[in-house]
């Protein structure tokens, strides 16, 4: 079948053994522009990696190398043994990838948008995509916008939507772009809450990119910091907040100095 | 150069999409929905502006055959000369030119705001293939619908011309004769010449102009720019084609 086969129920997916991820050496240049410089790390089955780093340093490109979107130019992304870039990978293992702005179906309904995968896939009958489209709507409050149409909705629910969506393909490998960039704090929390409870309750292995510090230090298992385009640091959130490296602890509690401000730094 | 290795690159990816998109001709059973949405889209919104075009296009041959014949006391050939035209040349290339700023405007403008909006990034982490979901059931549609509207646009065009020779009082002739050197010289050859050529213009319209939604990157203006450029591209692949395809079917039946 020219699909990851997912379970047959939403209850069996713990069942579904959760795959790791490592990349290896990944380096990626678009022309001159070198956005990844040699970038290594693993992340375990079952665990929720958090990487942070500034606007432009390549996070978005390295999820998009994870799911196949993109080919590194040398180095590569292994998935459970499955090179990340050859596209029967993705029938082996089922990834789910929630997009920084969501990139929901515009001319489809939310239902529509989830329902969509399952019914290319024929997973089942209608009325058990109906099961699996309101349960997913449900596990994330979204129950009264199935009617809806993206545009219709605020960003927060766009980026639950764009979750929920990711759900139903009930994946064992689920990579969050920025899922809580322009939230509120409150809906940053529940989204946060929402990437824990899931890895929780059906062990899938999460990548979130993010520069939401409250999330990584609340709901990471490990962060990676990548600056540039290189890791400068791997680790759990105690030894991240313990760094001395200037680096990470401007980059986590950036100071005001209105009179000394950063740009004017750059002039000189 | 570059220009020459963007043609290049255009022509590539066109191939590579007909290939992909034939080879899921298959999924069409399953696919119906989508397949009927387009066979409305394509046939019948572009149904009513090729029936007011198609008519003008016989009312004008008529009338200026009629201007230049009259002297030679010809006028009884009109016939003949609006039904040849229209369906040798001018049905199946007003159809198609019709189809690329009506139907081809708008499949790339929507396949390009998908692809800038990261839809089709989403459908390929779903494994859905986007030429199985996006261009097959198109391709499929205008198949159906192009003999269609062609036949349309040749009946309406040969009214419109038995309208103007009856009615204009220095042609005055009348439908009975109009008619009658119509079916005389347009033989059933000459139409399944103009139905080919429309099919493969109305082919090669929405396939360019998937393609270059498809591969269209960075942001809104984008979006724009091809739109742009599918609708020249195709205009300039109807003109082209239409000549080298003339050429094939004269030889492959001569008159
Ligand atoms: N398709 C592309 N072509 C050229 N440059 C790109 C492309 N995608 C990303 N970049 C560049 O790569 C760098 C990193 O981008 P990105 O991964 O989106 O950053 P972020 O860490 O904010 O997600 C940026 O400088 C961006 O301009
Ligand atoms: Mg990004």
């Amino acid at each position: 079948m020219p699909f990851c086969s997912p379970p047959a129920h939403p209850d069996a997916s713990q069942e579904v053994p959760a795959v790791g991820v490592k990349v290896e050496n990944l380096v990626k240049n678009f022309g001159s522009l070198s956005v990844l410089k040699n970038v290594s790390f693993e992340v375990k089955p079952g665990e929720i990696f958090v990487l942070m780093g500034p606007s432009g340093s390549g996070k978005s490109v390295l999820l998009r190398h994870v799911v196949g979107l993109e080919r590194a130019t040398s180095g590569r992304v292994m998935i459970e043994g499955h090179d990340a870039a050859v596209e029967e990978t993705r029938q082996h293992v089922c990834i789910g990838l929630v997009f920084q702005a969501g990139a929901l179906f515009n001319s489809l309904s939310v239902y529509d948008n989830l329902a969509l995968y399952l019914r290319e896939h024929r997973v089942g009958s209608e009325a058990e995509i109906k099961t699996k489209v309101l349960h997913a709507l449900k596990i994330l409050s979204l129950e009264n916008t199935a009617k809806k149409f993206p545009s219709d909705l605020s960003g927060g629910m766009k980026k639950r939507v764009a979750i929920a969506r990711s759900l139903v393909m009930e994946p064992q490998l689920l990579l969050y772009d920025e899922p809580t960039s322009e939230l509120d704090p409150v809906m940053a929390a529940t989204i946060s809450e929402i990437i824990a409870s899931l890895r929780d309750q059906y062990r899938v292995t999460s990548i979130v990119v993010s520069h939401d510090r409250d999330l990584a230090l609340n709901i990471a298992d490990r962060i990676g910091l990548l600056m540039n385009g290189e890791l400068i640091m791997v680790g759990t959130p105690a030894e991240l907040k313990a760094s001395q490296d200037p680096r990470i602890v401007d980059f986590l509690h950036p100071k005001f100095d209105l009179h000394n401000p950063r740009f004017k730094k750059l002039e000189t | 150069m570059k220009q020459l290795r963007n043609i290049c690159d255009g022509v590539g990816s066109v191939l590579a999409l007909l290939v992909r998109s034939v080879g899921y001709a298959g999924t069409l059973p399953l696919q119906l929905g989508r397949f009927i949405e387009q066979c409305y889209l394509i046939g019948y919104t572009t149904l009513p502006i090729v029936a007011i075009l198609s008519f003008f296009i016989g009312s004008v041959l008529a009338l200026q055959a009629g201007y230049s014949m009259q002297d030679f006391g010809a006028k009884s050939f009109i016939g003949s000369l609006v039904g040849l035209s229209m369906a040798r040349e001018l049905g199946p290339m007003m159809v198609s030119i019709l189809l690329a700023g009506r139907v081809g405007s708008a499949i790339t403008a929507e396949l390009a705001s998908m692809k800038v909006y990261q839809e089709i990034d989403a459908l390929e982490t779903m494994n859905i293939p986007p030429a199985r979901m996006l261009v097959m059931p198109r391709l499929a549609a205008v198949i159906v619908m192009m003999p269609v509207l062609t036949i349309i646009a040749n009946l309406v065009g040969w009214f419109g011309g038995a309208f103007v020779s009856s009615h204009v009082k220095f042609i005055d002739i009348d439908s009975s004769t109009y008619f009658g050197a119509l079916r005389h010289y347009t033989k059933f050859k000459d139409v399944a010449n103009g139905l080919i050529k429309a099919e493969v213009f109305g082919f090669v319209v929405v396939l360019v102009c998937c393609s270059i939604g498809l591969r269209t990157r960075g942001g809104p203006r984008e979006i724009g720019a091809s739109v742009t450029r599918a609708v020249v591209t195709s205009l300039i692949m109807i003109l082209v084609l239409d000549y080298f395809l003339t050429q094939v079917l004269l030889l492959i039946s001569p008159s």
